[in-house]
C-alpha cells in the first residue's frame, strides 16, 4: 500500500491488504460468506443505529471509557518515565477482547445468524463470546485447544456457566492455531445459520480491520484522558502482540502523530533461541488461517509450533496490519521472555495492586525495561489488556519451578 | 525440459476426459497423501493405482495445518510430515510415479503456504519437469489465484478451482476466469471426510456449471463407497475418493483393492 497523504492508517485496500500482508485466502466454500460479512460491516459501520447501539452496550454493559491511571509507585520504583496504564482489566469479563465481541455480535444480530462459533486461547477472548452470547441468548460454540484448557481451568469453567459449549481440540500442540483450524471447519460447514466470531485482527479480510475499529475505541480514549490530565500526547506507547487485537486497537489512532514512539510487545517464551511465539522477531511471511502474515513456519513452510507461558500469545502468526507497520518501521517489536513477563507480572501486582494478565504482563516487563533510562516528563502509557486473575495458577507453578531452580 | 514437456501434460487431463466420454463413463480420481504412511510405501500405492483403475490421481502435498479436511485427511498429512515428506519430496515422488506412467494425469492438491513459499515460478517449474499436470490449491479462492496463474499458465500446468454449493452463477464466472483442466465441485459445505451429499443438490449444481462451461466437472467431498463413486461419477464427469481410501491406508487394509472395487462400480461392472 502507498502511503497517500502521508498516512499509516489508510490500509487495507480493496481487497484486505496492508502491503504485501492480509487478503482473503481461504476455501471458495466460505468465499461468499466472507464477502457477505464485509458488505454487512461495511453498512453496519457506516450506519448511526448500530453505532448508537454499539456505544450504548460498551457505557452501561461493559462500563466503558475505561480508566487511565496513574501508576505512581511503578513510576517511583523505575526512577524514570511518568507511567499510564490503560485499564482494559477493569472491563467486563476482565479484558480488552469484550470490545470486539460485542461489535460482533450486534453485526451477528443483524445478519440474522443464531449460532456463534469461535476459537480461544487464554479463553479471554471465548469468555468474552460466552458472554456477549448469553446477554443475548445466542447458542455459543467455543473451541479451544485441550493444552489450554488444562492451563486456564477458571476461564473454561466461566465459559460453561455461561451457557457455552466448550470444544476441545486435540491435534497439533492443542493450542491457539488448532483452534482457529477446528473453528474454520466448523464454519465451512454450518455456513447458513453460523456467524464465526474471530477473536484477534487476524484472519481474512474483512476481520482485521473489523476488529481493528471495534478495538480502536482503546486508543481513541487513551488519547482523549492523556490530553487532559497532561495536555499532550504521551511519548511512548506499549502493548502485548499475540494476533495483536488490543495493540492495534491501542496504537492505530496513534499512527499518523510521528512524535508517539509505539511498541509491541511479542511473546519470546524461553528465548528466541528456544520455544518461543515471536513471529516478527523469529518468523518469515506466509500464509494462514486467511491472511498473509509473519509466521512461525520452517524451510518447507509448515507451521511450527508457537510457545509461551500466557495461551493468549501462543500463536505462531501475528495480524497482517502488525507485519506491514513493523516493516515500514512506524511501530517497534520487540520480545519479552517468560521469565520476564514474570517478573512484570509481580511488580505491577506489588506496586499498583493489580494483578494484569500474563499477556499484559509482556507490556509491563518491557515498560521496566525502558522507563529508568527515560526522563522523568517522559510518558509512558502501557496498555493492560486484561487482568491476571485467570492466570495465578500458572504464575504460582512458574515461581515454584523458579525457585526450585534456584535452589537447585 | 519442461518447456518441452508443457504441451504433453496439458494434454493429459483433456485426453484422458475426452477418452472416457467416449466410454460413456465418468472417471474415478483418486486421492492420496505424499508420503503417507511413508514415502516409499506412498509412492509404490501410488504406482498401483492406474492398474487398480484410477482415471486421474490426486495426491495431497501434506501441509501442518490442513483446515479444509476432516480428521483422517489430517491424520495422513501429519504421518507424511513426521516421515519426512516436503513440497520437494512431493515432487521427486511424481517424477518417480512418471518413469512407469505417462498417460494418467496427475494433479497436486493442498495448501498455498508450503508453494508460496517453495516460490511460485519455482514450483510450477518445477512440478510440470516432475509430470505434474494440474494444481488445485485449496485456499487460493479467485480473489488471491493471480499470485499463481501466470507461473501455471506458463509452464503449462493447469490450476483446477472449486465450486461449492455456495457457488452462484455470477461466482462460477469468476471462478471460470482462472479455471483449466476440470472442475472440483465440492458436493457439501464441510470438510473432506464427512457426510455424503444429496444426488438431487449436486445434480441441479452440475447443470448449472455445465450451462456455463465445457470444462469436465468431477464431484468430491463425503464420497465413500463404490455406489456413491457410481452415481456421482455418471451424474458428472468424475467422483473423487479421497478419505475411504486415506483411512485404509492408515490401517494397512488393502487400498489398492478397494479402488479396484471402485473402479468396477464406476465401470458399472
Amino acid at each position: 500500500m502507498e502511503t497517500r497523504h502521508n498516512t499509516y492508517r489508510n490500509g487495507p485496500d480493496d481487497r484486505g491488504r496492508f502491503g504485501q500482508y492480509g487478503g482473503r485466502f481461504v476455501a471458495e466454500t466460505l468465499m461468499p460468506l466472507i464477502l457477505d460479512l464485509e458488505r454487512a460491516w461495511n453498512e453496519a459501520r457506516n450506519d448511526p443505529a448500530y453505532i448508537r447501539e454499539l456505544n450504548g452496550y460498551l457505557s452501561t454493559y461493559v462500563g466503558r471509557p475505561s480508566p487511565l491511571t496513574f501508576a505512581a509507585r511503578l513510576t517511583e520504583e523505575l526512577g524514570g518515565a511518568k507511567i499510564y496504564l490503560k485499564r482494559e482489566d477493569l472491563n467486563h469479563t476482565g479484558s480488552h477482547k469484550v470490545n470486539n465481541t460485542m461489535g460482533q455480535i450486534l453485526l451477528a444480530r443483524r445478519m440474522g445468524k443464531t449460532r456463534i462459533i469461535a476459537e480461544t486461547g487464554a479463553g479471554q477472548h471465548g469468555v468474552a463470546t460466552a458472554t456477549v452470547c448469553a446477554l443475548f441468548g445466542m447458542q455459543c460454540v467455543v473451541y479451544m485447544g485441550a493444552t489450554d484448557i488444562a492451563r486456564q481451568a477458571p476461564n473454561v469453567l466461566r465459559m460453561k456457566l455461561l451457557g457455552a459449549e466448550v470444544r476441545p481440540v486435540t491435534s497439533g500442540a492443542g493450542t491457539l492455531k488448532d483452534a482457529m483450524n477446528e473453528a474454520m471447519r466448523d464454519w465451512v460447514t454450518n455456513i447458513a445459520d453460523t456467524y464465526y466470531l474471530i477473536g484477534t485482527a487476524a484472519g481474512p479480510h474483512p476481520y482485521p480491520v473489523m476488529v481493528r475499529e471495534l478495538q480502536t475505541v482503546i486508543g481513541n480514549e487513551t488519547k482523549a484522558q492523556i490530553q487532559e490530565v497532561e495536555g499532550r500526547l504521551p511519548d511512548t506507547v506499549i502493548a502485548c502482540i499475540g494476533g495483536g487485537s488490543n495493540a492495534i486497537g491501542m496504537f492505530h489512532p496513534f499512527l499518523d502523530d510521528p512524535e508517539v514512539t509505539l511498541i509491541g510487545v511479542e511473546a519470546a517464551g524461553e528465548g528466541l533461541d528456544r520455544r518461543h511465539a515471536a513471529s516478527m522477531a523469529g518468523g518469515t511471511p506466509g500464509v494462514l488461517h486467511g491472511n498473509r502474515t509473519y509466521l512461525l513456519q520452517n524451510w518447507d513452510g509448515q507451521i511450527t509450533e508457537a510457545f509461551s507461558i500466557s495461551a493468549g500469545l501462543d500463536y505462531p502468526g501475528v495480524g497482517p496490519e502488525h507485519a506491514w507497520l513493523n516493516d515500514t518501521g512506524r511501530v517497534t517489536y520487540v520480545p519479552i521472555t517468560d521469565s520476564e513477563a514474570l517478573d512484570g507480572f509481580q511488580l505491577l501486582t506489588r506496586t499498583e495492586g493489580i494483578l494484569p494478565a500474563l499477556e499484559s504482563s509482556h507490556a509491563i516487563a518491557h515498560a521496566a525495561k525502558i522507563a529508568p533510562g527515560l526522563p522523568a516528563d517522559h510518558l509512558l502509557v502501557i496498555n493492560v489488556s486484561g487482568r491476571g486473575d485467570k492466570d495465578i495458577e500458572s504464575v504460582a507453578r512458574a515461581l515454584s519451578a523458579r525457585s526450585e531452580e534456584t535452589a537447585g | 525440459m519442461s518447456a518441452t514437456m508443457t504441451p504433453a501434460s496439458n494434454d493429459r487431463i483433456a485426453r484422458r476426459f475426452a477418452a472416457l466420454k467416449a466410454e460413456g463413463r465418468g472417471a474415478l480420481v483418486t486421492y492420496t497423501t505424499a508420503g503417507d504412511p511413508d514415502a516409499a510405501r506412498a509412492l509404490e500405492i501410488l504406482r498401483g493405482l492406474p492398474a487398480a483403475g484410477a482415471d486421474v490421481i490426486e495426491v495431497g502435498m501434506p501441509f501442518s495445518d490442513p483446515m479444509a479436511d476432516g480428521p483422517t485427511v489430517q491424520a495422513a498429512a501429519i504421518r507424511a510430515l513426521a516421515a519426512g515428506m516436503t513440497l520437494k519430496g512431493t515432487l521427486d515422488t511424481i517424477a518417480a510415479f512418471r518413469e512407469g506412467d505417462t498417460d494418467t494425469p496427475v494433479v497436486l492438491m493442498g495448501y498455498y503456504n508450503p508453494i508460496y513459499i517453495y516460490g511460485a515460478e519455482a514450483f510450477a517449474r518445477d512440478a510440470a519437469a516432475a509430470g505434474v499436470d494440474g494444481v488445485l490449491i485449496v485456499d487460493l479462492p479467485p480473489e488471491e489465484a493471480d499470485e499463481m496463474i501466470g507461473a501455471l499458465r506458463a509452464h503449462g500446468l493447469s490450476l483446477i478451482m472449486l465450486t461449492t454449493p455456495t457457488t452462484d452463477e455470477t461466482r462460477l464466472d469468476e471462478i471460470l476466469r482462472y479455471a483449466s483442466g476440470f472442475l472440483y465441485h465440492v458436493s457439501i459445505t464441510g470438510i473432506t471426510g464427512s457426510a455424503s451429499a444429496e444426488n438431487e443438490a449436486v445434480d441441479s449444481m452440475i447443470r448449472m456449471i455445465r450451462s456455463r462451461t465445457d470444462l469436465p466437472v468431477v464431484v468430491g467431498f463425503g464420497i465413500k463407497t463404490p455406489e456413491q463413486a457410481r452415481a456421482f461419477a455418471g451424474m458428472a464427469d468424475g467422483a473423487v475418493v479421497g478419505s475411504a481410501i486415506v483411512s485404509r491406508i492408515a490401517a494397512d487394509e488393502d487400498p489398492l483393492g478397494f479402488v479396484k472395487e471402485l473402479a468396477n462400480a464406476v465401470r458399472g461392472r
